[in-house]
């Protein structure tokens, strides 16, 4: 039991140190990817291609003066950025970063938790991170912040509809709600073992599903909260130093969950082609698996970026339009389809 | 119409595909992709510096002539010349054993030009009958301070053994145009 308790406790600690550097990357990555998109060459001077700038960026944010307004519920605004931090970290514990590791006998497996309700797990911890920006707009006491925070919760509540509706035509199909199970059902692909992946049966679930994750992560084309050229950043224009950071760094680490989330339901998770032709032993499979999930998540993070330079904002009326008179209709139809074929197409 | 290049505007209803915007989308992304391997047009300032034009006009100079003189002898053409009123001077008489300093009887005994007035267009280079101010390829550095940037004499006035060539302003359609006294410019 103790052998059992403090493997997972490490697994915690480590996947919480790799979901900080990746989040603290993203912000590196993003300005790169910027920069390069834009035919610049972005940050260059914190150590060899910038590569320190995330550390110099956070050094910089504990070392900023810290201001919380007079007029505000310090209380909640301090509570705010906490609950955004927390629910982002959260998301992370039912995600399968590898199947199994066979050390000694002994089955390690490469998942922090693996809930028979692993999707429902995500979508609940997804929704209360919805309060840290609720709380942190309203508690700043300001017009902007306030405005910011409506947009964020009308935004994220309605796109939550599709995305669950999207996510339910999958299930139908997988019959499984574990995210590991989903994995588990991808294995094999092209080779010896035909088996496609998930996107191959659910691609207009999938496309709601992205589009759903991009309104969820607050990114362009969906990032009425915090657009700076109108609500001068949002919900988060009262906060300062590392209360700033911290919801800076949610929205990052959302961004890497909602990544991790979409390689799992619908590329197949930590299962590669060939996988069961190469011959190497199962350990072995898992490592490769592990690091061709992580490049999934990457080439996702990659793609959240390059989105983020090619499409411009939304205006709110289209965004809502868009939201709950395409998407939802989209999804629900996907559902009735999805069924019937199920019906009549034993897999 | 002049150009060719007006089009006219047809409002149409969009097709299916059109509404859809995703092909419009994934065009899009390409054309962004495509940025991502283009040239950058990013120049590494203090590593590399950006090439600048032969006849670039930046910081002036105060020419001394060959025997070490200066050339200048306050005339104030310059200071007229000067559409942003960056140039000031006051004007001296050459004492005796001053012969090697000063080219002629009179001379600028403060000369200063305020850079954060200064356009450089040249106009002074121009007006001058004595060839003796002339801008050159040097930028003028940056300062914290506005009084940094009225440079006096100690910076303008080349010196003797660190001559600054300014051969390459000197072009002979330059000097041609100089020589022709009864044109208005150079009365």
């Amino acid at each position: 039991m103790i052998a059992f308790l403090s493997y997972k406790a490490l697994l915690v600690l480590i996947i919480f140190t790799i979901t900080l550097a990746v989040a603290a990357y993203s912000t590196y990555a993003e300005r790169k990817v910027a920069a390069f998109l834009q035919d610049r060459i972005g940050p260059n001077r914190a150590g060899p291609f910038g590569l320190l700038q995330p550390l110099a960026d956070g050094a910089k944010f504990f070392f900023k003066e810290e201001i919380i307004p007079d007029v505000s519920n310090k209380t909640l605004f301090i509570i705010g950025p906490s609950i955004a931090m927390l629910t982002a970290l959260m998301a992370g514990v039912v995600v399968p970063w590898g199947n199994t590791l066979w050390i000694g006998g002994k089955e390690y497996l490469l998942q922090i938790a693996d809930l028979n309700v692993g999707i429902l797990y995500v979508f609940g911890v997804v929704s209360i991170g919805v309060y840290g920006i609720m709380i942190g707009g309203w508690s700043s006491n300001n017009k902007f912040s306030l405005l910011g925070a409506i947009r964020a919760s009308a935004q994220m509540i309605s796109y939550e509809i599709a995305m669950g509706l999207a996510i339910i035509a999958l299930i139908l199909m997988t019959g499984t709600l574990s995210l590991r199970e989903i994995s588990l059902q991808q294995a094999g692909g092209i080779g010896s073992d035909w088996n496609f992946w998930n996107i191959v049966y659910q691609p207009v679930g999938f496309l709601i599903f992205i589009i759903c994750a991009f309104a969820e992560c607050n990114r362009t084309p969906f990032d009425l909260p915090e657009c700076e050229t109108e609500l001068v950043g949002g919900y988060h224009t009262e906060y300062s130093s590392m209360k700033l950071g911290l919801y800076l760094f949610s929205e990052y680490i959302n961004m890497f969950i909602s990544a991790a989330v979409m390689s799992t339901l619908y590329f197949g998770g930590f299962n590669f082609p060939f996988m069961n032709d190469i011959g190497l032993s199962s350990n072995w499979i898992t490592v490769i698996g592990t690091a061709v999930f992580f490049g999934k998540i990457v080439f996702f993070i990659f793609f959240f970026m390059w989105i983020r330079w090619t499409i411009p904002r939304f205006r709110y009326d289209q965004l809502m339009n868009l939201g709950w008179r395409i998407m939802i209709p989209l999804a629900i139809a996907n559902i009735a389809l999805s069924g019937l074929i199920s019906l009549f197409v034993h897999r | 119409m002049l150009t060719n290049r007006s089009k006219v505007v047809v409002k149409k209803e969009m097709n299916f595909w059109e509404r859809i915007y995703l092909p419009a989308i994934l065009g899009g992304t390409i054309i962004t992709i495509k940025h991502l391997f283009k040239k950058k047009a990013t120049v590494k300032f203090p590593e590399v510096k950006r090439e600048i034009s032969e006849v670039w006009r930046g910081q002036h100079v105060l020419k001394r002539d060959e025997k070490g003189a200066e050339r200048c002898t306050a005339c104030g053409l310059c200071a007229v010349a000067c559409p942003a009123e960056a140039i000031t001077m006051t004007a001296a008489e050459r004492k005796k054993g001053e012969e090697n300093l000063y080219r002629e009887e009179k001379y600028a005994s403060v000369y200063e030009i305020n850079m954060l007035r200064c356009i450089f267009c040249g106009l002074c280079e121009e007006a001058c009958p004595k060839e003796a101010i002339f801008l050159t390829d040097r930028l003028v550095t940056t300062d914290y301070g506005r009084k940094g940037f009225i440079y006096g004499k100690d910076k303008l006035v080349e010196a003797v053994d660190k001559r600054i060539d300014v051969t390459k302003r000197q072009t002979p359609e330059v000097l041609e145009f100089k020589k022709h006294k009864l044109l208005s410019h150079n009365r």
